[in-house]
């Protein structure tokens, strides 16, 4: 297939206050694959997470990301993206969420779509009151919702099973087998029963 | 090493010379400086006071030459060499603020006037205020690098405004300004008798050099703290 | 493949989303409207105390219209980005838009709370300041439009530098003055002009110095936002 996707990094580093987090980070990763990346606490996944989805400029080294036939498009849409530190607008409902983002995204709205995605994490659609008042297993389904609704061909889940119950935990391995078929998935854990079958590891631990 | 010493030989010569030379109406000799109505002895004050407002103004540029480069490059030297310039460019402003502000209680009567040049370096001095202060508020050198570069560039497109401002808002008192009768002009141009000019001229280039050298020095310093922390 | 209108469109999308987002945040908050208005109240009656029954010269009182503008407007203007930083919305927005979208959207924000602003100071200072009368209405008009885009543009990349540093205290107000100084130094000017009944013509000079400055804020500050919005 030569419109394959395909994810994959050369030589990244990066460095706070000239201390380096990490350096020489190489990886490649074609569709229907797993990215894994582990590493204790401080050693810099939630920054390789945000160098990959191009939000932050990396001190050494480039991403690159997209089909074969369009070299160099490494737009927003291609990603979704959910962690703990990423933070929804409070002051809405679950579902102006999705609308305020698909706004900013610049792309066509479509309710019925957004209802049927918050369904299926687990909310109600139909409830009005703003994200701040929902419990912490609850906001993080508002950010599965949040990531999944623009079909992103790259998925990136830090910490994927943070604040989720047993059932929310479940629903989120059956979008990680969906995202499989869809594209390319993207972990970061400290947990690595997290992910069944990675195809393509990196432990930033020996990368300091 | 050698123009170290012509930087120090030049601006000894600018002291002496400057403060040492006679003044005389009619110059009869070579060494006599010819005495310009309504500035008399005050007028020496030119070969200290003009170098100095200079250097605040090439310090900012030079600042800003080093900002953009950063941003280019993302090289913490250059963010180092952008901060050294604007800190020298600080101090000769506020040489250049002080000097100025003498010479015109003498000449204009009060320390402050608020005279269009008075008012740029003014603004010049709170442009430099403001730059520190962003820099001490910022703690990630990354982040602090980038902000301070932002802002250096963004006072130096702005700051051009006020040359076209100033004329409309007030009357300027200052020598060259509009309505002086020895000229108006956007830099000071006075008819200088030759020994005057050989010395201005002279203290302009030792005080440039001077600038450099000083500039060197804080680079080299900044870059052995910084060496220094990342040990330690 | 997308063309260039769809993705013109999208782009715009993305802008008066970003404004959107803000402007119902808010009408639900007030946060930045109530701080405004008390500054706007407070500054005047510190003006319309120290005045007393007697007047002032029109240079003087156009000066203090603008000194009040210019404290209100620090205190609500850095509110948009600031917000983001605090509740750690800015990297969902990095997730969402282009770093130019995020800052057109917001300034379009900060110019809809200036012109609010100015509309609010202008009318109360009119009515209560006895002395303070516009004879040529079209500078004044065509200043205090003119002014409030320039206004909220230098306000709006000052306030995205200060909302990610540490201490933002009384940043704001030291970085914005010397930026806004020409800007205010001809608003001023203008108004003068216009409370002395000067010719329309004879304000030209003004005109053309705020559209130079407004088409360089906004021309330098697009161009250096990608720097200070990404780490």
């Amino acid at each position: 297939m030569t419109n394959a996707l395909t994810l994959s990094g050369k030589g990244l580093g990066k460095s706070f206050n000239g201390r380096a987090v990490f350096h020489d980070v190489s990886f490649s990763v074609a569709e229907h694959q797993t990215l894994l990346i582990t590493g204790h606490n401080g050693s810099g996944k939630s920054t390789l997470m945000k160098i990959i989805c191009q939000v932050l400029t990396p001190s050494a080294g480039h991403v690159q990301v997209g089909r074969a036939d369009s070299a160099g498009d490494g737009g927003r849409d291609l990603f979704g993206f959910v962690s703990p530190y990423l933070q929804m607008f409070e002051e809405f409902s679950a579902m102006e969420n999705l609308a305020v983002a698909m706004g900013i995204r610049g792309r066509q709205w479509n309710k019925r779509e957004a209802a049927a995605l918050l369904e299926r994490v687990g909310l109600d659609p139909d409830r009005d009151e703003p994200v701040r008042t929902y419990s912490s297993g609850m906001k993080q389904r508002v950010k599965y919702a949040f990531a999944l609704l623009h079909h992103p061909p790259v998925l990136l889940l830090d910490e994927p099973a943070a604040n989720l119950d047993a059932e929310g935990v479940s629903a989120v391995r059956s979008i990680m087998a969906a995202q499989r078929k869809a594209g390319i998935l993207v972990v970061a854990t400290n947990d690595p029963g997290d992910v069944d079958t990675p195809d393509v590891m990196v432990d930033l631990d020996a990368r300091r | 090493m050698a123009w170290k010493i012509f930087m120090g030989v030049l601006l000894t010569l600018v002291i002496v010379l400057g403060i040492g030379l006679p003044m005389s109406p009619h110059p009869q000799t070579w060494y006599e400086l010819p005495v310009i109505p309504g500035l008399e002895e005050k007028a020496r004050i030119i070969f200290f006071h003009v170098p100095t407002a200079w250097l605040s103004t090439l310090a900012f540029l030079t600042s800003m030459a080093y900002a953009i480069q950063y941003l280019r490059k993302r090289d913490p030297l250059d963010d180092i060499k952008s901060s050294a310039a604007a800190g020298l460019g600080f101090v000769f402003c506020v040489l250049a603020t002080l000097t100025g502000a003498v010479w015109a209680k003498f000449n204009w009567g009060s320390y402050w006037n608020w005279d269009p040049r008075e008012t740029s370096i003014f603004v010049l001095l709170l442009i430099y205020g403001a730059y520190f202060s962003l820099r001490s508020a910022v703690e990630q050198e990354e982040k602090r690098a980038a902000l301070s570069s932002v802002y250096s560039i963004i006072a130096a497109v702005t700051a051009p405004f006020f040359i076209f401002i100033m004329p409309r808002i007030m009357t300027g008192l200052h020598p060259g300004a509009k309505g002086d009768p020895n000229g108006a002009g956007p830099v000071v141009e006075f008819k200088m008798a030759p020994p005057m000019r050989v010395i201005f001229f002279a203290s302009l280039i030792g005080f440039t050099l001077l600038f450099i050298w000083m500039f060197r020095l804080r680079v080299r310093t900044a870059q052995l703290e910084q060496a220094h922390h990342a040990k330690g | 493949m997308p063309g260039d209108s769809t993705r013109m469109s999208s782009y715009a999308r993305s802008v008066m989303s970003v404004f959107l987002k803000d402007w119902r945040s808010e009408l639900r908050t007030r946060y930045a409207m109530n701080a405004l208005l008390m500054f706007v109240v407070t500054t005047i009656a510190i003006v319309l105390f120290s005045l007393g029954s007697e007047g002032a010269p029109s240079d003087a009182l156009s000066g203090m219209l603008w000194t009040v503008i210019f404290f209100s407007a620090m205190s609500g203007l850095s509110r948009t980005f600031v917000m983001e930083e605090e509740r750690g919305t800015t990297f969902t927005l990095q997730l969402l838009a282009p770093p130019s979208a995020v800052f057109f959207g917001k300034l379009l924000f900060n110019l809809v709370l200036v012109l609010g602003l100015n509309a609010v100071t202008i009318l109360l200072y009119l009515a209560l300041i006895t002395g303070f009368v516009i004879q040529t209405l079209s500078i004044f008009l065509v200043a205090v439009l003119l002014g409030s885009l320039g206004f909220a543009a230098a306000a709006t990349v000052i306030a995205a530098i200060i909302a990610r540093a540490n201490t933002r205290g009384t940043l704001y107000p030291v970085l914005s003055f010397p930026v806004l100084l020409p800007l205010l130094l001809t608003v001023i000017n203008a108004t003068r002009l216009a409370s002395e009944g000067a010719y329309f013509q004879e304000a030209y000079g003004e005109f053309q110095i705020l559209i130079s400055y407004i088409v360089v804020v906004v021309v330098v500050s697009s161009m250096l936002f990608e720097y200070i919005w990404k780490d």
